[in-house]
């Protein structure tokens, strides 16, 4: 296998690539805008359809008309640009539209900081916008999976025709890794079944939300649950590392995830049983993956850049009280040793 | 929005039932009697009909009372949010170049909340036909006060009549896009009668000519009855428009250039691997054989700090191809904080002989200073037992006990040189002499010709600064 040396935002790029998408629109933002870069770079060489729109709304809205038209199409921002597309978000879920969104998240609230932290889990995660819906959401914590889950996001959002979220983080938009270029290329083919595309084959089509029918928007919002429920069932991935005999397990994801690993080996060579337990789908979020260790009796450290989101989540799943929390905010990372501090105090 | 029997049909370019629509009354409109959506549904799927464009089209329903066009006109169809119909236009005519885009929208949608993707994409000249219905009302919630709402109109919102003071006055649309200079027909009809019905008609098929023949913008701004919201009956509805309305809405139009406007043509999207492996230069040359485990090789955490403009980040991406050439695993971090405005940066680079966990070092087994600020700031981090190699300029430093520190004349071996911006390279020689890296030398000067200077009269130079660190280095110790 043979690789090279690329930027993570640039790997968002090169994955969508060279699975087919066909457009990106896009608004300026730290930490996410060399993904902005790389496409007008990139995407005229092949004849793609670049556009730096006049802001998010504007620029989700694009990614929705061309979504429509059946078309793989990517976006890309950070949290004060995703606040703005949930309107967009929302809708692109109601009307079941394929597309790939790129978070790199930085530090928030308002205009917070650009430096990096994993606050948009909830926005991202739990819905964001109005209504009963959720986004497939991909969790890369390497510049590999920057490249390879968009890649994958592209086809579970086709498979599902759902929107489907990439949620990074400030250090993996711009960390520097190896990268194992894709050993194919998509050619994507317009399904004609549902989409717009100004032709006599899908004249007969329409996209749309609304439903003025109660009982109408009632069978199309159980119908979307039922499709979040196969997502769940079918979807789910995580990795596991050192758990087999762990007694503390890390749950992780994104850049806290690297850092949690360091802080595994550490504490196996100070002879403390722990492991590091990383959901890659946060939306479905791996409940069964952590049932093991739950019924062991683990104790878990929730390992996040944000205020116990995804510590909400560990405790639903696991039904455990034990829960502890490492976390920083403000554009801070976890450091390891903060990490052994407390996995020292728990051991 | 009372129950009406208005029946619109009869038209090719209209379903002959309006079974999307559903209910008894499947060949009637939801739209109230007098209202203008219909007479403009009419005048487009008309106009689709006559150009033989139909399967083409593809018509946009906005949030507002038109926000069902899809169970009347017979083409593709897609709804928007609101206001957003011109982005998401958009968005559907650059993936398909083929499609004939047709953006339907109201005053509060394309006026007010859809204003700046409005002004947007008219100032792209995007290809799309836009037909803005302005009846000086928001017709679908209710009969509150529009951006066109005149001066004086009494509104839901607007009870004593619109007040300029309180509320502006106002907007007219075609005027504000004619001070753009990409789109190509920009007209106002109106529906109030017959005869300016049939002036409205032209302008819709000039628009959807201009469509056709892939030209770009066309705005078509038609003043249109609304009884139900403005409680009017059909004369009193007729003459506000043709009176009031025009005077504050002169009847125009304001400019076709599409005698003079070439075709615009998307190119066709290439999805070959070949390609790609091209554009992104994944050639033999530029590809390197993975890292692959060797647990004897010791993890090495480095940080590269300085001013702005020193070349440390450039130094740590040389760094890091070197290990990575070297079959290492590698990682480079930049911090890209509130600092990089400051004037100072620094990076992490991480090499191993196993996969990678966290890519940001804390406690560095080598810093490399480039100044005295970054000195003073990382020095205590440095990890026991680790090494320091900072720049003579950075002055007298006590250095944390057990901590290695070599200073190296880099600003001075690079200016006598006369590249005073090449530091960052005589520093790279120190640190491939002095840094205990376990990185083979050669590796260091290929990464220079990857990372530097792809010109050959620049990498001889690279070579000599990079020897001349080395050199500096290894005096620097044994004195
Ligand atoms: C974000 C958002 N805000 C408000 C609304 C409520 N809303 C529905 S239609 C409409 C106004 C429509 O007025 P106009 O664009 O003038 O079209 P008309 O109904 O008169 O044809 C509003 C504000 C909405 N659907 N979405």
């Amino acid at each position: 296998m043979v690789s090279r040396l690329v930027a993570g935002n640039s790997a968002v790029i090169i994955g969508a690539m060279y699975a087919g998408c066909d457009c990106f629109f896009g608004y300026p933002i730290t930490p996410a805008s060399e993904i902005l870069h790389e496409a007008s770079q990139y995407f005229p060489l092949a004849g793609r359809k670049f556009l730096q729109a006049e802001s998010e709304e504007a620029a989700i809205n694009m990614v929705y008309g061309a979504a429509s038209s059946g078309h793989r199409v990517l976006a890309a921002s950070s949290g004060p640009g995703i606040s703005l597309k949930q309107e967009g978000i929302s809708y692109l879920a109601g009307a079941e539209l394929p597309c790939v969104i790129v978070d790199v998240c930085r530090a928030g609230p308002g205009l917070g900081n650009i430096g990096p932290e994993q606050s948009d889990y909830n926005q991202i995660v739990k819905g964001g916008g109005h209504g009963n819906y959720n986004t497939i959401v991909l969790a890369p914590n390497s510049v590999q999976e920057m490249c390879d889950l968009t890649r994958k996001a592209f086809d579970l959002a086709f498979a599902y025709r759902n929107p489907a979220v990439v949620l990074a983080d400030g250090v993996l938009g711009h960390i520097v890794e190896p990268l194992r270029f894709p050993a194919q290329a998509v050619e994507p083919k317009i399904d004609t079944t549902w989409a717009v595309s100004g032709n006599r084959e899908t004249k007969g089509n329409v996209i749309t939300s609304i439903y003025l029918n109660f009982d109408e928007l009632e069978r199309h919002n159980v119908r979307l649950q039922r499709k979040y429920a196969r997502i769940r069932e079918n979807e789910t991935a995580y990795e596991e590392y050192k758990t087999d005999d762990a007694r503390i397990v890390l749950v992780s994801y994104g850049i806290s995830s690297r850092i949690a690993r360091s802080a595994v080996d550490q504490a196996r060579r100070e002879g403390i049983k722990a492991g590091l337990f990383r959901p890659i789908t946060l939306f479905p979020f791996p409940e069964k993956g952590l049932m093991l260790p739950a019924a062991r009796n683990c104790t878990f450290i929730s390992v996040e850049m944000s205020n116990g989101q995804m510590q909400d989540d560990i405790r639903l799943a696991t039904g455990c009280g034990r829960v502890e929390l490492v976390n920083r905010y403000g554009g801070n990372l976890i450091r390891v040793e903060d990490l052994m501090e407390k996995i020292r105090e728990i051991a | 929005m009372a129950g009406t029997t208005r029946v619109l049909g009869g038209h090719p370019g209209l379903y002959g039932e309006y079974s999307r629509k559903g209910g008894i009354a499947i060949t009637a409109t939801h739209y109230c009697a007098g209202c203008g959506h219909g007479i403009l549904h009419k005048l487009i799927a008309e106009a689709m009909v006559a150009l033989g464009v139909q399967d083409r089209c593809i018509l946009l329903s906005p949030v507002g009372c038109a926000v069902f066009a899809y169970y009347y006109v017979d083409c593709g169809h897609v709804q928007a949010a609101h206001g957003r119909a011109q982005a998401v236009a958009t968005g559907i005519s650059r993936a398909e170049d083929g499609a004939i885009v047709l953006s339907y929208q109201g005053d509060g949608d394309l006026a007010s909340i859809g204003l700046n993707e409005t002004i947007q994409a008219a100032n792209r000249g995007e290809k799309i036909a836009v037909f803005f219905v302005n009846n000086t009302v928001y017709g679908m919630t209710g009969g509150q006060m529009a951006p066109t709402t005149l001066i004086g109109e009494a509104t839901i919102t607007s009870p004593g009549g619109r007040d300029p003071v309180q509320s502006g006055f106002p907007i007219h649309m075609c005027e504000l896009l004619d001070t753009l200079r990409a789109p190509v027909y920009i007209e106002r009809v109106s529906l109030s009668d017959v005869p300016h019905i049939h002036r409205a008609r032209h302008a819709v098929r000039r628009a959807l000519e201009i469509q056709r023949d892939g030209k770009g913008y066309a705005f078509v701004e038609v003043l249109s009855p609304c009884p139900t919201a403005l409680r009017m009956d059909a004369l009193a509805m007729e003459q506000f428009i043709n009176e009031k309305m025009e005077k504050e809405f002169p009847l125009k139009l304001f400019r076709d250039r599409s005698k003079d406007t070439e075709p615009i043509h998307r190119p066709r999207s290439d999805y070959s691997k070949d390609t790609l492996d091209r554009i992104f230069g994944c050639t033999e040359e530029t590809l390197r054989a993975e890292a692959f485990e060797d647990t004897a090789f010791e993890t090495k955490g480095i940080k590269i700090a300085g001013f702005g403009g020193q070349g440390v980040l450039s130094m740590g991406l040389a760094l890091a191809q070197c290990a990575y050439d070297s079959r290492r695993y590698v990682s480079w971090y930049p911090d890209y904080g509130p600092e990089q405005r400051g004037g100072t940066s620094n990076c992490s680079v991480v090499i191993s002989g196993s996969p990678i966990g966290s890519p940001v070092v804390d406690h560095p087994d080598v810093l490399v200073a480039f100044n005295r600020p970054s000195l003073v700031k990382f020095a205590p981090t440095v990890a026991k037992g680790g090494l320091i190699i900072c720049d003579s300029l950075v002055g007298d430093y006590a250095v944390p006990e057990g901590i290695r520190a070599i200073a190296v004349p880099a600003t001075e071996i690079a200016t006598e040189m006369g590249v005073p911006q090449a530091i960052n390279v005589v520093m790279l020689g120190a640190l491939m002499e002095v840094g205990g890296l376990g990185l083979p030398g050669e590796a260091y000067s290929g990464a220079l010709f990857e990372v530097f200077a792809r010109r050959p009269e620049l990498l001889s130079l690279n070579r000599k600064l990079l020897e001349k660190g080395a050199k500096a280095a290894r005096e620097s110790r044994t004195t």
